[in-house]
């Protein structure tokens, strides 16, 4: 009887074997690995700002930290008012908003959105940037309060007209600073400048501060149940 | 030469022979492959109400499952302090059901032990499937299966590796080792066959399904040459597993502080426990395979004669085993330790504990006589007891160890709900579907080794020595 397969299909199958395999693996890596962490997926960069209420054209009329923190020097906890005594930083009410913008610009049509949430006593809806998933804990106080400043998670928001994330925010990111503080710990007072660069000898800098602000150890701080409580 | 109508031969057992009188090179190849070669539409009805009712099973087990993933695993009977239930339990039996297919195939086959010829085939096919419904329950009994990838170490976003130093982590590569290296196995030992089914056959698809299946096998010299290399060497890779497997999946026990899991002697005697159930297990498939498919001439009283002794071996090692537990407990002088026993006599499972020892123990020692051991009915009664005597240690280690620890506030008991009866039951229709497609698509045993087989036993005469399967 005729044979069901000709000799040509051995080197089909070679070929399939040694290239088509391998080319399938590398294709489902690549597409699996831009999957869980490219800046598209993880919304990092300016490039994937969160569009926000007025929009995100810069000088549009939505609200500026490069305006408000770079050019005003106001300080963060003018309007984030929980970052230093609780988990959320907060967003500020409409009302510290028009504590100012109620005598400056009154006029301005970029700021009617402000003046309608005001007078309807309806919050403005920000879009919310920076994301954890519900099962993580995070705190900022105790952050704040051992020497791990603003710019280290956020970057720096002084020069932002829109923000934007600037941390993909993985667990490995947060266990990266865990099982090593030193390397990111800054003096108190430099908590807030968002400019703030790290000193040529950070690593014993940052060694002092986490024995005076009593850091616990690497493997304290990496305990699951810190953050899945 | 040999039509597919052949006349059922009359049931003359042999007994002392591992092939009955007359077979001949050409007979085994028609015996076998036509039980497979002959058109779809004339299937015998048997294997159709066979493979209809184990499908019906299968249905059971995709519901029971479905349920599972949409509802989760409160739908089981698990509650703390018994959080393995069931879906344990029938992990490790089925895992060490496989276990005897290894046996045969690997080790027998590096002691050049001919008896398994006729049953390797089909001893490695139940242990793959066993694998494939054991391997399911520890990726199901989290509720979670698309979690599942999470078992494994790769370059994740987390920054954290699996706990590689718990025994649950290490059964994931035992596990996936022993199913990579059984499946190589058994196919690279059908290449011959499926080659034998691809020029045998007549119909166009069969012989393209099996031309692709057989991988271009010509049986060349250097076929031959290269195939002796891979299956010695996978039987080498195997033999090993044979111990390793059970032994790993005993540490998820034996590691643990609990009284009655915390036990050194947990690796070789689980590993006998596997081989004692698996044993029992392939015995069960046999006795009946064998008679519908008039294979009396192939499968010998002889071989089942073997199997019975490795049973009746194992089975005293395990109960060595028992006897040892209640030892330790009394030697430890660990009240906990102790209490376990006293529970196990008395407790409120002691119904489980005492038909353990009826099904294990006491049942099998019929196995010493060879009268009773060449009995098919006693043999299928025994075999059936130590599958479920087997079962019944499982419940007893997992089930009556957690349910009394060391807090007597925290005990507690376990009732098995409807689902995990149906993820139970349900599993054999997985097992069994795949067994029936096997024994209808594949050769059930191995056409070429048999027929090594009958060239060595009748060519004893003809001073030919041990020849390898270069003569087949
Ligand atoms: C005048 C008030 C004000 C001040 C001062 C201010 N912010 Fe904001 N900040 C806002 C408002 C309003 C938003 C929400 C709008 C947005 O996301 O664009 C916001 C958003 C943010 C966000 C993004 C929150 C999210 O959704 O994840 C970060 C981070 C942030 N601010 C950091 C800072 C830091 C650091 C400082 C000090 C250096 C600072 N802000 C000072 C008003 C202020
Ligand atoms: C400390 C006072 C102060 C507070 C509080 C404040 N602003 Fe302003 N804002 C200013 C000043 C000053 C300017 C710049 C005026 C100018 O360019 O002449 C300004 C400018 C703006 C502009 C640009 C308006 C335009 O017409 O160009 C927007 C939009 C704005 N602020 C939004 C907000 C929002 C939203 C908040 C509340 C989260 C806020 N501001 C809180 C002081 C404040
Ligand atoms: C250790 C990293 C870290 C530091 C330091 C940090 N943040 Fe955050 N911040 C986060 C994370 C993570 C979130 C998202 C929290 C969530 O989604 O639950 C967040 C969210 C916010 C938000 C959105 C509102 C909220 O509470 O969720 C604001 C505003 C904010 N941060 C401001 C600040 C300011 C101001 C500082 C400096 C005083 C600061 N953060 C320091 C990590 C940090
Ligand atoms: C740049 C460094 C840094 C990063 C990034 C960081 N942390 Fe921290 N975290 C710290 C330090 C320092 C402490 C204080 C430890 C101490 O007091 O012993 C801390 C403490 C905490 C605590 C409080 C622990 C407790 O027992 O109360 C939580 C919760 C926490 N971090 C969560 C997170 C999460 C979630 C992330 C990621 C989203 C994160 N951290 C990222 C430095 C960091
Ligand atoms: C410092 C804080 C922190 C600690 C400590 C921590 N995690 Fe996480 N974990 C996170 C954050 C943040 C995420 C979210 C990551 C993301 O969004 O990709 C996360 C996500 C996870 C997830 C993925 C959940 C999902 O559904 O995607 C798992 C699993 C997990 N953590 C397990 C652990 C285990 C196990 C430990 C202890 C060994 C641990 N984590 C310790 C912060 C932490």
């Amino acid at each position: 009887m005729a044979q069901v397969f000709n000799r040509r299909t051995n080197t089909i199958v070679r070929l399939g074997i040694f290239v088509g395999v391998p080319v399938i693996l590398a294709l489902l890596t690549a597409t699996w690995w831009y999957y869980t962490r490219s800046d598209w997926v993880r919304d990092v960069g300016v490039a994937h700002a969160k569009v926000q209420p007025a929009g995100n054209i810069p000088g549009a009329g939505g609200y500026s930290h490069q305006l408000h923190v770079g050019g005003l020097k106001l300080d963060c906890r003018y309007c984030h008012t929980g970052v230093e005594i609780s988990s959320n930083a907060n967003i500020p009410p409409t009302e510290t908003c028009m504590g100012c913008h109620a005598q400056i610009l009154p006029k301005s049509t970029k700021l009617e959105y402000i003046r309608n949430s005001y007078e309807k006593d309806e919050p403005v809806q920000w879009n919310k940037v920076n994301d954890l998933p519900k099962f993580v804990y995070f705190n900022h106080s105790i952050h704040v309060a051992k020497g791990v400043g603003c710019s280290t998670c956020h970057g720096n928001i002084a020069s932002m007209a829109v923000v934007y994330k600037t941390e993909a925010l993985y667990m490995s990111w947060c266990l990266n600073c865990h099982r090593a503080p030193e390397k990111f710990l800054r003096p108190q007072s430099e908590i807030f400048n968002t400019a703030w660069t790290p000193p040529a000898d950070q690593i014993a800098q940052g060694l002092k501060l986490k024995k005076d602000l009593n850091i616990r150890t690497s493997s304290q701080l990496t305990n699951c149940s810190i953050c899945h409580r | 030469m040999q039509s597919s109508k052949q006349l059922k031969p009359p049931v003359t057992e042999t007994y002392d022979s591992l092939l009955a009188p007359g077979q001949s090179l050409n007979s085994v190849t028609a015996k076998i492959s036509d039980i497979i070669l002959f058109p779809v539409l004339k299937t015998p009805l048997g294997w159709i109400i066979g493979f209809v009712a184990a499908g019906l099973l299968l249905m059971l087990y995709l519901y029971s499952l479905a349920t599972l993933f949409t509802v989760g695993i409160g739908i089981w009977g698990i509650n703390i302090p018994v959080a393995w239930g069931f879906d344990i339990i029938n992990f490790v039996w089925w895992i060490g059901i496989g276990h005897a297919g290894t046996l045969i195939s690997a080790i027998l086959l590096l002691f050049r032990q001919d008896w398994r010829t006729s049953i390797n085939r089909a001893a490695e096919a139940m242990t793959i499937f066993a694998v494939a419904c054991a391997g399911i329950y520890p990726l199901i009994h989290t509720g979670r299966p698309w979690l599942d990838y999470w078992f494994l170490p790769y370059p994740s976003t987390l920054g954290m590796w699996p706990q590689f130093r718990s025994p649950l982590e290490w059964d994931v590569f035992a596990i996936s080792t022993y199913a990579t290296v059984s499946v190589l196995f058994w196919f690279v030992g059908l290449v011959p066959d499926l080659a034998t089914l691809r020029d045998r056959s007549t119909s166009p698809i069969a012989k393209t399904l099996y031309g692709l299946a057989s991988l271009g096998w010509r049986g060349a010299a250097k076929h031959w040459q290269r195939y002796e290399v891979a299956s010695l060497l996978l039987a080498g890779l195997s033999t090993p597993l044979v111990l390793s497997v059970h032994s790993i999946i005993s540490f998820d026990f034996a590691v643990a502080q609990l009284p009655g899991w915390h036990v050194t002697v947990f690796p070789p005697y689980f590993v006998a426990g596997a081989v004692y159930c698996g044993f029992a297990m392939v015995i069960v498939l046999m006795i009946p395979i064998r008679r519908w498919f008039g294979l009396e001439g192939l499968i010998t009283m002889k071989h089942f004669d073997v199997m019975s002794k490795v049973m009746l071996a194992s089975g005293m090692i395990v109960t060595y085993g028992y006897f040892g537990e209640i030892f330790y407990a009394w030697y430890s002088s660990s009240i906990y330790e102790y209490y376990l026993i006293v529970n196990r006599f008395t407790g409120p499972y002691a119904w489980s504990y005492w038909s353990l020892i009826l099904f294990n123990v006491l049942i099998p020692q019929v196995l010493w006589s060879k009268k009773l051991r060449q009995n098919l009915p006693v043999l299928f009664f025994v075999s059936m007891a130590i599958n479920v005597g087997m079962w019944f240690e499982r419940w007893v280690i997992i089930v009556l160890s957690l349910h009394r620890d060391f807090l007597p506030s925290s005990w507690a008991s376990y009732t098995p709900t409807f689902y995990d009866w149906s993820t139970y039951i349900g599993s054999f229709g997985l097992f069994f579907v795949l067994f029936l497609l096997f024994i209808r698509f594949i050769p059930m045993i191995a056409i070429f080794e048999v027929r090594d087989l009958v060239h060595k036993t009748t060519a004893h005469t003809a001073e030919h020595e041990d020849s390898g399967h270069a003569g087949a």
